[in-house]
Formats: structure tokens, C-alpha cells, sequence
């Protein structure tokens, strides 16, 4: 049997696939702006898998250490070592900054090229796989040193081996990691614990020397008779014993409900669960960008459904004289309607193919991290189908009702 | 059956369809969920690991002199700059004596008086002397006379008490004589006091202790101001006494010992490292901090010297262990609560539980047990591993620039 629609589709193939392809850019592009969300979600996922914890533990009453700022003392992670169900108990500092490499004055416009956002992650270094470690590193090791070693993400754009300066030291990247990011897709730079303690707390020279000024400007400080009193104030001044946040991995037995609710009662703070600050995070940190994201994606998806059954419906239209000729010559009702299911199914195919193809390649160029899921990709293909098939059942419905004296006619 | 005449149109068609079908299959088969992992492999070697221990402190004098008047003043005079180098028991300064110097005149004067107190109580006694030796005399004349009956018994007896009058004058001459003395000797001390007084207020420095003399590093009083007892006007420290007070991670810090070498590297010079050696471990950690504190000595001090307060890097090599199979830090991975490594079983990852031992700067770790040398690990892996995902192994992983 010969089949019409692939005559009809080999006699104007060009049409055909060019048709085909633009179909598959528009597809391409829903699926990317599925993928940016899924991205968006996934940003902040893969932020709480790779803290390694299962308990946060932050400042009392706040929503920290991502959705609210949250200062703790960097002793009391020790009184959360000794709880039950607590295997290990690790500071963390979370600090969101401009980052650039250290370079010679010659390349400072290279320099300021390269400058990245990213969030400066201060861990305690020498620990493996302990809570807020980066869990697989692509290259180089992991921190060993106490002081001014980094390891980093590679979408920073930094290599192994080179310098980069944060406030007033230089790190020297020794390891390097892929899709560490902050939850707004800041990729990570981890330091070790003390400095990113100093690097948040630290002020710049000129700050830190009017400060002085200021203290010794002040009777109170600078006693007359009792010089040390401004040493003190002075030392005092420059510390910082504060960290954002207690990350907690707790023993395999452990229930994770009970030790937070042991913690919240005896240690005074506050401490979300895994579920819980997934909650926090997608609810109410990404909520209203995720949500415009949809939004556009939900508008975009129907723009494209209409665009898809517009054209298939236009595209049938066209050979309206052909099909009444077709009918004219006694074809059945049932070969035209095939012929036009056909077309349109192949066209959707066509499309879905382009699309999920250019969607697969242009998605690692986008600044943000673009998740293409299979589930995705097979519900966009299911609905590439069904208004492919929709489309073409109004499509058929035109042509049965053509009247065949159209062909001679007209 | 006629052999169907190839249709350019559909083969054509085939032409632009089949590559987009191949490409679409390949980027589904190669990213996304269904790709391979890429990983990169690692042997475990028999190495030497020699561990070390890094830690981060400034540079500070062992001793200080700070250098000030002993009761409250103002300085009347600061004779050295920051930076001058001085010699032990060198004059550095003086305070102002108010009236000391007036005081000081005055005990003169008071002591000339009292010397001559003293001479007139000598010739006092003198002159009494001679007297009773006169009386006496004239007593042992009139009792011959007495005798002879030349002189009456009144006169006799006149004569006797001019004598024992005499005696008493005498007596009382040594006596003035004793006290004139002691008056001396008081004025004397008193003297001595004053000019002992006067003498603290000059600012010098210390007379022992300073091998290759002092070094001024602050002067904190300018001649006019007025300092409290105690409060330094300047500053003064043995150069020869220059050593890294360091603060080292308690973490893994158990083997810091006196004595260990160290490399010294100064920030304003951070490729040149100095030779050092741990001087001493402090008793006392930092419970706050959690740092062990540990002096460092320069082996030989530097020139010029490295400036106080100057942030260093330090570096200490521990002992280096027995050679034993090690693997990079990269490699370990925390699973369910116990520490080991990914290995390629079957094209397949599987996870191998270890122990681990000593761990070096460089990221190596020596293995306790759990694998043996020459056995295969994966290094730098994509993504996360679990059992029985498909790995690919290639010689670098993507994006990562040589």
C-alpha cells in the first residue's frame, strides 16, 4: 500500500522538515525553560546534599544559615558532639562575594574580567567527608592546610594551582569541584574555617585603622593613667568567634526529629531537619523566582501548544485543493484522515527531536545550571503528541468537509 | 519485480533525518542520567608519607624592656629614635627632677654644716681636754701645797671641784663630738638618697641581657608629656631573642614537639623560606581558638631583621613515617559512617572501606588496611558514586584547564 502521507511529505520534503525544525527551536526552548527551573530547584538541592548534614543548627529564631543571616559561638558545636544520635558536629560559615584571582599589576583588567560571584565556604580542613566538606573533588585534594588553601568550583573559572585573593589574603586553589553552588547558583570556594572567619568579620586596613583612631579618640578607651585599657579594647575589636551555622550528621539510628527536638530544648538554638530546610529553602528562599520561572514556563507551554496546532492546522489548509482532488478521485475519508494524523505526528516528532537535541547542546552555555529531566522530556513529548493529534483532528474535520468541487472549481 | 528506482527526494530526506536521530540518541546516551560517570583512576603507591604540620603566627621578641620612670613624672628628655640600636646600661632618656636637683644642693650645704658641727665639737673637746688637764694639774700643785701648808683647805677644795667641772666638760665636749657625728652621718644618707632618687630618674637600659644590644621600637613619650609610674617611654627589645609565636590546629597537632625543624616563611617574603626550629610547646593551648601554641627560633636571624608583629607561615616537618601503601585525599569518600574508596570492580564502582593512618600537606594518606599497593582507585570522580553506576574512565575530567 502506498503510504499517502509519505508521498505527500517526500513531495515537499524542504517544507517539511524546515517546518519541522522551527517547531523543534520552540520546543527547545520550553524544554530549556523546564530544564532553568528544574535548575533553580535543583540549585537549591544540591546545596543541602553537598553540606553532608542532617540536622542545621543556627542562631534561635532565625530561618539561617541560607535564608537569614545566623551568628553562633564556635565552641558550642563541641556541646552538640557529646548528644546522642550526633556523629559528628562541624562549624560552617556561609559568605556570598566578588572573588578574583591575585595577578600581578600588569593584568589587573584580566583580573577584573575574571572576577566571579561566589559564596565563600569556610569548613574545617583535614576532615574527610565530615559535614560541609565538598564531597568529590574533579581535580587536585582536598584542604590539609589550617590557612590559605582553597578549593573551588570550576564554573568560577579558576585553576588549579593559581592565587586568588579574598579581603586581604592570598588562597592558592588546590582542588577543584563541579556543581557546588549556593542556592541562588553561586558556585562555592571552600576555605578553611578560620580564615573565612576572619575574611567575614575582617574590615579593610583603612576601616580597621579608623576604628583605632576612633577607639583611642574615645576617654573612655584610652584612659589617661591606664594605657593598656586601649590594647584591650583595641584586641577585642579585631577578633571574631562567630560561625553561621552548626552542620550535623547524625548516626544511622538516629531519629532526626529527636535530636532536633533535644537540641532545640537544651542548647537553646534553632535546628531544621533535612525536610525541613528544603522546605525553608524552596518555600521561602527561591520561592517567588522559582514561581516567576514557572509562571513563564506554564505561559510558554501553552504559546508553544497554540503555535504547534496553528501551524499544523495552516499546514493542512494548504492542501485543501489537494485533498479534494483526493477526494474527487474516491478516496476514502479514512486515508485522508490517516494521511493528515500522519503528517502531523511526524512533524511532532521532528520537532521533539530538534528540540530536546539544541535544548541538550545549549543548555551547558547558560550561566545557571540548566537540570534537563528525562521525565521532562517524555511529559513534553506525550504533549507534543496529543496537540499534534488534536490539531490535526480539527485539521481533518476541514478537510472531510471540503466539498471535492473545490478541486475543479475555485 | 522490477527494482524500485532510488527516490533522491526520500533518500535526501533520509539524508537530514538519520543524522538528527543519531545526534539526538547520542546526546541522550551521553548526558544526563543515562551518561557514564567519567572518573579518573589512581594507584595506590608505597610512599614515605612525611607529615607536617602547618600553622600561622607573628613575629615577636622574646624579651621586651619597657622602660619608664618609677613614680609618676614628666620626661624632661627621650635621647634615642625607634629604630636606633643601643648598648646595655646605655643612657636612653631622664625625667625631670622637679626640685630634686635644689634638694640635692641643700643636702650639700647641709652636710658642709654638719663636717663643721663636727670640727667645732672636736676643738670643743679639745679646749675642754685642755682644761682639765690644767685642773688637774692645779689639783696635784695646791694638794702639795697642802701639804706643805702653804694653801688653805678652801682653796684646795676650790681647786678640786674646777677639776672634776673640767672632767665633766670634757665629757660633754665627747658627747656634742658623738652627736655632731651621727648628724653627719645622717645628712650623709640622706644624700645618697636623694642622689639615689635622682638616678632613677634617668631611663637606661637594661645592663645585662642584651647580647647584641637593644633595638628601640617605640618611644611612647615625647619629652614635656607627663607618664604614671610603671608607664613605658620607650621600648626596647633583644634582637637576638626574635622567634614566631605560632598557633597550630589542635587537629592532628599530637606529634608537635621541641626541637622539630621548621620552615619559616615571612609574608613580605612568601617564596623564601627560613630555617627554624620549635623552641618550645606551649603548656597552655588556646581553649577558645583550639589552637596549640608553639615558639619558633630562627636558625639564623635574618637581614634584615624580620619586623616585629609581621604575619609568618610556618611549616613543620614531623617524622617521617615507614613507607606504606597511600592514596590521595581526593580518593577517600565518607559513606555510612565509614571512610574508604571507590574501586573499578567489573567497569563498576564499588565501595572498599579502609583505615586510615598518617596524612601529609600535600593530600596523601597512608593506608592502615584495606588495600594493597599497586590496587586501583578511582581519584576525581564527575558526580557522586554509588554502586553500580556506569563510570567511564578518562585521563582528565572536563573543564578542568591543565
Amino acid at each position: 500500500m502506498i503510504s499517502l502521507a509519505g508521498r505527500d511529505i517526500l513531495h515537499g520534503w524542504g517544507k517539511f522538515v524546515f517546518t519541522g525544525i522551527g517547531l523543534g527551536l520552540l520546543i527547545g526552548v520550553t524544554l530549556s525553560m523546564a530544564g532553568i527551573y528544574r535548575g533553580m530547584v535543583d540549585d537549591a538541592e544540591v546545596l543541602l546534599d553537598n553540606s553532608g548534614a542532617d540536622l542545621w543548627a543556627v542562631q534561635k529564631d532565625t530561618l539561617g544559615p541560607y535564608a537569614e543571616p545566623s551568628n553562633l559561638a564556635d565552641d558550642l558545636y563541641r556541646s552538640l558532639q557529646t548528644l546522642p544520635g550526633v556523629a559528628r558536629a562541624a562549624n560552617v560559615t556561609y559568605l556570598t562575594m566578588q572573588v578574583r584571582p591575585l595577578t600581578d599589576a600588569a593584568s589587573v583588567g584580566d583580573a577584573a574580567a575574571r572576577e566571579r560571584r561566589a559564596m565563600v565556604v569556610g569548613v574545617v580542613p583535614g576532615g574527610f567527608g565530615e559535614p560541609g566538606q565538598p564531597e568529590s573533588l574533579v581535580a587536585g585534594r582536598h584542604l590539609t592546610r589550617g590557612h590559605y588553601e582553597a578549593v573551588a568550583d570550576v564554573s568560577t573559572g579558576f585553576r588549579l594551582g593559581e592565587r586568588l585573593r579574598i579581603r586581604r589574603h592570598a588562597y592558592r586553589v588546590v582542588g577543584l569541584t563541579r556543581r557546588t553552588v549556593s542556592s541562588g547558583g553561586d558556585p562555592m570556594i571552600f576555605i578553611p574555617l578560620k580564615d573565612a572567619q576572619d575574611a567575614q568579620f575582617l574590615k579593610d586596613n583603612d576601616a580597621i585603622v579608623a576604628q583605632r583612631r576612633r577607639s583611642a579618640a574615645n576617654p573612655a578607651f584610652n584612659r589617661p593613667g591606664q594605657p593598656q585599657v586601649l590594647d584591650a579594647v583595641l584586641a577585642a575589636q579585631t577578633q571574631s568567634n562567630s560561625v553561621n551555622a552548626i552542620l550535623v550528621s547524625l548516626t544511622p539510628d538516629a531519629d532526626p526529629d529527636r535530636v532536633a527536638a533535644d537540641i532545640r530544648r537544651w542548647k537553646h538554638l534553632s535546628v531544621y531537619t533535612r525536610a525541613e530546610m528544603n522546605e525553608i529553602l524552596q518555600a521561602k528562599l527561591i520561592a517567588t523566582s522559582a514561581r516567576q520561572i514557572f509562571m513563564f514556563l506554564v505561559i510558554l507551554s501553552v504559546v508553544s501548544a497554540a503555535i504547534v496546532a496553528f501551524i499544523i492546522y495552516t499546514l493542512t489548509l494548504g492542501k485543501i485543493r489537494e485533498i479534494a482532488v483526493l477526494k474527487l478521485i474516491g478516496t476514502r475519508n479514512r486515508t485522508i484522515a490517516g494521511m493528515i494524523l500522519q503528517q502531523a505526528i511526524g512533524l511532532g516528532l521532528i520537532g521533539f527531536i530538534v528540540g530536546k537535541t539544541v535544548a541538550t547542546l545549549w543548555a551547558p552555555v547558560f550561566p545557571k545550571y540548566v537540570l534537563l529531566l528525562p521525565g521532562d522530556a517524555a511529559r513534553g513529548f506525550l504533549i507534543v503528541v496529543i496537540i499534534c493529534v488534536l490539531a490535526s483532528l480539527v485539521a481533518i474535520r476541514a478537510a472531510l468537509r471540503v466539498d471535492p468541487a473545490e478541486a475543479i472549481g475555485g | 519485480m522490477n527494482v524500485p528506482k532510488p527516490n533522491w527526494r526520500a533518500l535526501s530526506l533520509l539524508a537530514v533525518l538519520l543524522p538528527l536521530l543519531g545526534a539526538f540518541l547520542w546526546l541522550a546516551l551521553t548526558s544526563g542520567p543515562l551518561a557514564p560517570v567519567l572518573v579518573t583512576l589512581v594507584s595506590v603507591e608505597e610512599r614515605a608519607i612525611a607529615p607536617a604540620l602547618f600553622g600561622v603566627g607573628t613575629v615577636e621578641a622574646r624579651y621586651t624592656y619597657r622602660i619608664g620612670p618609677t613614680i609618676a613624672g614628666r620626661v624632661s628628655q627621650v635621647a634615642v629614635q625607634v629604630g636606633e640600636r643601643v648598648e646595655a646600661g646605655q643612657r636612653l632618656g631622664e625625667m625631670d627632677p622637679v626640685d630634686l636637683d635644689e634638694r640635692l644642693a641643700a643636702q650639700d650645704a647641709a652636710l658642709r654644716r654638719a663636717e663643721s658641727g663636727v670640727v667645732a665639737a672636736r676643738a670643743q673637746v679639745r679646749d675642754a681636754q685642755a682644761r682639765r688637764d690644767f685642773a688637774s694639774a692645779q689639783v696635784k700643785r695646791y694638794e702639795q701645797l697642802l701639804l706643805a701648808r702653804t694653801a688653805s683647805e678652801d682653796t684646795a677644795e676650790a681647786k678640786r671641784q674646777e677639776a672634776q667641772i673640767a672632767e665633766a666638760g670634757v665629757a660633754l665636749g665627747l658627747a656634742n663630738l658623738e652627736s655632731a657625728e651621727q648628724d653627719l652621718g645622717r645628712v650623709r644618707a640622706e644624700r645618697a638618697a636623694l642622689v639615689r632618687q635622682r638616678d632613677t630618674l634617668r631611663l637606661v637600659a637594661p645592663a645585662d641581657g642584651l647580647p647584641l644590644g637593644g633595638l628601640v621600637v617605640s618611644r611612647d613619650a615625647e619629652p614635656g608629656s607627663t607618664v604614671v609610674a610603671g608607664q613605658s617611654v620607650v621600648e626596647v627589645v633583644d634582637p637576638a631573642s626574635l622567634w614566631v609565636d605560632v598557633r597550630f590546629d589542635q587537629l592532628g597537632a599530637g606529634a608537635l614537639r621541641a626541637g622539630l625543624a621548621a620552615q619559616i616563611a615571612l609574608r613580605s617574603q612568601p617564596l623564601g623560606a627560613l630555617e627554624g626550629r620549635v623552641e618550645r610547646v606551649e603548656p597552655r593551648a588556646d581553649a577558645i581558638t583550639e589552637e596549640l601554641l608553639a615558639k619558633v627560633v630562627f636558625a639564623d636571624l635574618p637581614d634584615p631583621l624580620p619586623r616585629l608583629g609581621e604575619l609568618a607561615e610556618v611549616t613543620v616537618a614531623l617524622a617521617p613515617r615507614p613507607a606504606a601503601p597511600a592514596v590521595p585525599n581526593a580518593a577517600l569518600h565518607r559513606r555510612a559512617d565509614a571512610l574508604g574508596v571507590w574501586v573499578l570492580d567489573d567497569g563498576e564502582p564499588s565501595f572498599v572501606p579502609l583505615t586510615i593512618g598518617a596524612r601529609d600537606l600535600d593530600g596523601w594518606v597512608e593506608i592502615r588496611s584495606g588495600l594493597t599497593p599497586g590496587a586501583t582507585v578511582i581519584w576525581h570522580s564527575q558526580a557522586p558514586l554509588s554502586p553500580g553506576r556506569r563510570v567511564k574512565v578518562v585521563e582528565q575530567l572536563p573543564g578542568v584547564a591543565p
